[in-house]
């Protein structure tokens, strides 16, 4: 064993037991240091002759590289193991709870509505909107309900207490720009002249006037629907004095009552997303359609659970017709060229039937944990291709 | 409207089934809200013979009978102090239920005496009132027979909820016309059903009865005939039982032809008590001031657009609605005065409403009764009385003139298809129209029935030749698809509040629907609302709210006085202002942001920078400019004074109002704060320009950006966003960005003094920025500073 061996096997040793990085330099500072035992050996090569050189370099250098190469893998080593300790250290309970993000909720009413919007469009309907704010002519007289007429009594309508005209800004807060909503521009019935009825506003106790105002407002062929929060002076088990409706209006050429039977269906089994969904006609009145049906739509039992689909049973779903030609006419159409259906259901009770909520009341409390029950999430935009239900 | 299925049969001659003529009734429009059969719980009831009595052994008040139910004698126990040998009376076996009590009756022994049965009290039965013995029935009541069976308390009622459109059918004669129509039957000559030899009114020799009509507005017909020397008492059998079935009260025969006449002609008249008149009675409008005091007990003001029938004395009669108590007929009543007017619907609509006051005749009149009607319903009005008073009639006084005149719709048969949706042949539409009493010309020039005062269109012909064909047969025909593109159906004010939604939703909202009126108190804690309703559900539900806050604060306050620790509620509605209703969101941030946790130790409260957060985030989501929106203060007296502010796009345009809410607003909802909130104002939101799908080419910065920061000293007042806007202002070439990363007051900061950290961010363009062109930068950035009393912090 030469010294060189020595020295290479001791080396090695220590490197091997150093136990800390700080040692491993000490370690490193003695071998490969400026005063390091193989940097003079590396200082001895110049004084040598080149045959002695040409043996001893290679095992010099050798002994070098041994050397930093084991000190590398120990550095390795040393450093893996303090990383390990580092993070042995920083333990946590992993089963701790994370913050929490608040579960928001679309409103049940909001959701259908946009499901409704979603399965018309399917059909070719766009929404329109009108004012709830309403007066007399478009709630009532040009959907052929004239004053005293004993339908405007079964309506239960509030009526408003003289205000202030529309259009003589009062504003509060928000800019003068054109409301987007109950557009201003056409709040007023353009017979003018009706005094009486300008006098005092209802608050509209259907989506109708809503036809009034499209059908004035555009030329046909007019596809809608128009929903919206409508009114009636009623609060029991099933009724609240605000409540949701959505009307649906077809105006064209050749439209007859078939039509309307095949979009009630088409909606329905598209909304219950059932192909059993049997309607049944029933002779109704209503002013503004002639002829009226009343819709009804069969359940049967299912779990228990009254349930859309097949003919056990029947219940009232919606009122519809063939648009009155008067109606038709007072709005400045033609009611020879023109002709077309109507129909208004109640989204409330459509959120229901589809969701099976049994009672109306809580949609207008405010509840959180009903929202949060009955709610929707915001990702559970209703589409064609991914399910109008949710 | 009540009938009952023998009351139609009176009517119409069929073998329908009660199943057949309900679904039919249901089919043809008159839509039948229930069927019930009073005999149906005293089938198991029996008529039956007492062959003997005998006192009960152990009992003074108890015999015990014999009796004969049609299966031999049988023993039963009886305490009825009428029950004696020989009587018939009614039975009810071991097993029948009481259905008065609902007690299952049963073999047992009665004070050590076997019963089988119990003999029947009226009240038992609940067919009548008579509890002071069992009942009696006539000699000839056959023994064996079921109860109801012989009382005949086996005529179903049947309710059918007639619409406003259908006067005719407020009479069971309509109703019946309309079942022949649908082929259930024929309908029967109506002087057969009253057994009369004509249906001509007939003059008697008493003198025609003074009456006139002063409103022919109000009242366009009086027609009265008088009959003297009449005897008044319970009215037969067969129209006292058949208006009991139907659930109104037998009160005098005089009175019960009225009434019965209403129900089964759709014809109300009204009988006055001759001797209680003084001179002529007259139809006129009522004088102000004028009262009634009507048969209901209660006393009506009248005004002038109300027609009366009044005499020299007194004003007997809200004309069409009901009649005057002073007037009215009773037991001894002798000479009286039949009245047959029509009265304008329109006219008794308004006064019905006004005064508040349903009545059988105000149904019928408003809906429109038969103006050719007046003669027949008159003639057989005074036939009734004469045949079941006695009496001797007068001359027949006919004041007035009834709107008659003819209506004739033309029509065209192929409507039913190309309206209705059904191809009827034109002979089956002839025999249809011909039934409900439509004349039809040759060429469909159709005359329309009296009694149908809502038909005056083709339309109206389409509807009812379908409803009588079955509205059910008509096919469903596919909408046309519309041509070309489908295009967005969703207004963009309509794509816009659905984006906000899901936005707020997905943000951990939670969207509420709250009413649209307020109480008077919650309108004024904001400010007050421009309209309110004149007739209000009630004081909380009244003014139309202004803003959408007051009801989500009302909701947060239910939600944390049931414990919720935190309540994020929003709604997105509309409020309503003096010149129109906006669109508007709201929302609402009470209690805990944060429950305590931990990591974070305890539970924050919310801030007006979480208002601001949301403020800013729905905007954005709404596609607000939100970079180029301002924060300015003002947003109203409802808000914190120092913690609140509105965003604008502009000096004018106020986009949302946001922060905390004044703890005075706060306790006029009950609630406890801090309470943060923001309204947006959707309504002021500009509209987005249309562009094509295509963006515009994206090229990235060759160079990377450059961060500065710089620490300002500024005057406490000083807002920051001026800082950072005049900051970023200072070179618009290189500065990209500017951004406040640090707010100090404390050490080092003089008193009335902030320290502001600002960060920018420079983009270099082609070439990299060198020490001089930062020094540059950095120099302008200090100067626009110092413009704003700023000074750069050591």
């Amino acid at each position: 064993m030469t010294d060189l061996d020595q020295m290479k096997t001791d080396l090695l040793a220590a490197i091997d037991s150093a136990a800390t990085l700080d040692a491993l330099e000490a370690v490193r500072v003695s071998a490969l240091g400026k005063a390091g035992s193989v940097t003079a050996l590396l200082k001895t090569l110049g004084g040598m002759s080149p045959d002695e050189r040409q043996v001893q370099g290679p095992r010099i250098q050798g002994l070098r590289e041994a050397v930093t190469t084991a000190i590398a893998t120990r550095k390795a080593s040393l450093d893996r193991a303090e990383l390990d300790a580092r993070l042995a250290s920083e333990t946590l309970d992993m089963t701790l709870p994370a913050a929490a993000a608040p579960q928001g909720s679309v409103h049940p009413v909001s959701q259908v509505m946009d499901e409704l919007a979603e399965i018309f469009a399917d059909l070719g309907f766009a929404v329109a909107t009108g004012p709830e704010i309403e007066d007399q002519w478009h709630n009532f007289t040009a959907l052929n309900m004239p004053e005293s007429h004993p339908a405007r009594a079964m309506h239960d309508t509030f009526y408003l207490s003289p205000s202030p005209l529309r259009g003589e800004g009062r504003g509060e807060g928000a800019s003068a720009s054109v409301g987007v909503l109950g557009d201003p521009a056409q709040p007023l019935s353009p017979t003018l002249s009706l005094e009486g009825e300008r006098e005092m506003y209802v608050l509209r106790t259907h989506t109708s006037p809503v036809q009034i105002r499209t059908m004035m407002g555009q030329q046909p062929p007019i596809r809608i629907i128009a929903p919206g929060r409508v009114y009636r002076s009623d609060w029991d088990a099933t009724h609240t004095p605000m409540f949701h409706q959505i009307e649906g209006l077809v105006i064209d050429k050749g439209i007859t009552l078939g039509h309307l039977k095949w979009t009630l269906e088409t909606f329905l089994k598209a909304f219950f997303e059932r192909d059993d969904i049997v309607l049944r006609l029933r002779p109704s009145y209503f002013p503004f359609t002639e002829p009226s049906a009343e819709v009804d739509v069969g359940w049967t039992m299912e779990k228990g659970r009254r349930t859309l689909g097949g003919s056990e049973g029947w219940m009232e779903l919606l009122g519809s017709g063939m648009v009155h030609p008067r109606v038709i006419a007072a709005c400045g159409l033609d009611p020879n060229e023109w002709q077309g259906f109507a129909f208004g259901v109640g989204v409330d009770r459509l959120a229901m039937l589809k969701y099976g909520m049994d009672d109306l009341r809580p949609f207008f409390e405010g509840d959180a944990r009903w929202l949060k029950h009955y709610g929707f999430s915001a990702l559970d935009v209703p589409t064609l291709s991914q399910g109008v239900g949710a | 409207m009540k009938t009952t299925l023998g009351w139609l049969k009176e009517h119409i001659d069929t073998d329908a089934t009660l199943d057949t003529i309900v679904e039919t009734l249901t089919r043809i429009g008159l839509e039948v809200e229930g069927v019930e059969n009073p005999g149906a719980a005293l089938a198991a009831f029996k008529v039956a013979r007492v062959l003997s009595a005998a006192p009960h052994p152990q009992a003074d008040k108890l015999q015990v009978l014999s009796i004969d139910a049609g299966d031999g004698p049988l023993q039963v126990v009886c305490g009825a102090p009428n029950a004696r040998a020989g009587m018939l009376g009614v039975f009810g076996p071991a097993g029948a239920v009481v259905p008065s009590n609902g007690m299952v009756l049963k073999v047992a022994a009665i004070r050590g005496v076997e019963s089988n049965g119990m003999m029947c009290s009226a009240r038992e039965l609940e067919v009548g009132e008579g509890h002071d013995g069992i009942i009696e029935l006539p000699a000839d009541a056959p023994v064996g027979m079921a109860y109801p069976d012989y009382a005949a308390l086996n005529d179903p009622v049947i309710d059918i909820n007639v619409l406003p459109n259908r006067p005719d059918c407020m009479g069971v004669r309509g109703i019946a016309r309309d079942l022949a129509a649908a082929g259930l039957g024929t309908l029967k000559p109506l002087d057969a059903v009253y057994r009369m030899a004509t249906l001509d009114p007939v003059d008697g020799p008493d003198a025609a009865p003074q009456v006139r009509t002063d409103d022919p507005e109000g009242c366009p017909s009086f027609f009265a005939q008088a009959v003297s020397g009449v005897t008044n008492g319970p009215a037969p059998a067969w129209m006292s039982s058949k208006l009991a079935a139907i659930g109104q009260k037998p009160i005098s025969v005089l009175v019960d032809i009225t009434n019965f006449l209403s129900i089964d002609l759709g014809r109300p008249l009204h009988v006055y008590d001759r001797a209680k008149l003084f001179g002529p009675l007259v139809a006129r409008r009522a004088a102000v001031g004028e009262s009634v005091l009507a048969l209901n007990g209660k006393t009506y003001p009248l005004d002038p657009s109300m027609t009366v029938i009044a005499d020299d004395s007194a004003v007997h009669d809200i004309g069409g609605i009901m009649g005057g108590e002073h007037s009215s007929v009773s037991e001894s009543t002798t000479d009286v005065l039949i009245e047959c007017a029509f009265f304008d619907p329109d006219h008794i609509a308004r006064a019905g409403q006004k005064l508040a006051l349903t009545s059988d005749a105000r149904q019928r009149f408003e809906r429109g009764v038969d103006p050719a009607f007046l003669d027949t319903g008159l003639a057989i009005a005074t036939w009734l009385v004469t045949e079941h008073c006695g009496g001797t009639t007068s001359v027949i006084t006919r004041a007035g003139q009834p709107p008659l005149g003819d209506k004739v719709v033309v029509y065209e048969p192929n409507l039913a298809e190309t309206l209705g949706g059904l191809k009827i042949p034109h002979d089956r539409q002839l025999a249809i129209l011909e039934s409900l009493g439509f004349k039809v010309a040759f060429d469909w020039h159709v005359m329309v029935p009296t009694w149908r005062r809502d038909i005056d269109g083709p339309a109206d012909l389409v509807e009812e030749v379908i409803r009588i064909e079955g509205i059910d047969r008509v096919p469903a025909t596919p909408l046309p698809r519309t041509p070309g593109v489908a295009k967005p159906t969703a207004t963009p004010a309509q794509a816009l509040e659905s984006r906000v939604r899901r936005a707020a939703a997905a943000r951990g909202l939670n969207e509420a629907i709250t009413w649209s009126f307020l109480s008077d108190a919650q309108a004024a804690a904001i400010g007050g609302g421009a309209w309110s309703l004149a007739n209000p559900i009630s004081e909380e539900l009244k003014v139309m709210r202004p803003s959408l806050l007051p009801g989500l604060f009302a909701a947060a306050e239910r939600n944390m006085k049931r414990g919720a620790p935190g309540v994020r509620l929003f709604e997105l509605g509309r409020r309503y202002l003096a010149e129109g209703e906006r669109a508007t969101l709201g929302v609402v941030l009470a209690g805990e942001n944060r429950p305590r946790g931990w990591q974070d130790g305890k539970a924050t409260a919310f801030t007006a920078f979480d208002a601001k957060a949301e403020a800013l985030a729905l905007l954005a989501a709404a596609g607000a400019p939100v970079d180029n929106l301002q924060v300015m203060g003002e947003a109203g007296n409802a808000w914190h004074p120092g913690q609140s502010g509105t965003l604008r796009l502009g000096p004018k345009t106020v986009l949302a109002a946001f922060g905390m809410v004044h703890p005075l607003t706060l306790r006029a909802f009950d609630l406890d704060g801090p309470v943060a909130a923001v309204e947006l104002y959707l309504d002021a939101l500009p509209a987005k320009r249309a562009t094509s799908f295509a963006r515009a080419a994206y090229a990235p910065p060759v160079l990377q950006a450059v961060r500065r920061d710089f620490a300002f000293l500024v005057p406490e007042a000083l807002a920051a966003d001026t800082l950072v806007r005049a900051v970023k202002g200072a070179d618009k070439a290189s500065i990209v960005a500017a951004r406040l990363f640090d707010v100090f007051v404390g050490t080092g900061v003089e008193p009335g003094h902030k320290s502001l950290g600002v960060e920018i961010t420079l983009q270099p363009g082609e070439k990299s920025f060198t020490e001089a062109d930062l020094k540059a930068v950095a120099d302008k950035v200090v100067a626009a500073a110092t413009k704003l009393g700023a000074s750069l912090r050591g």
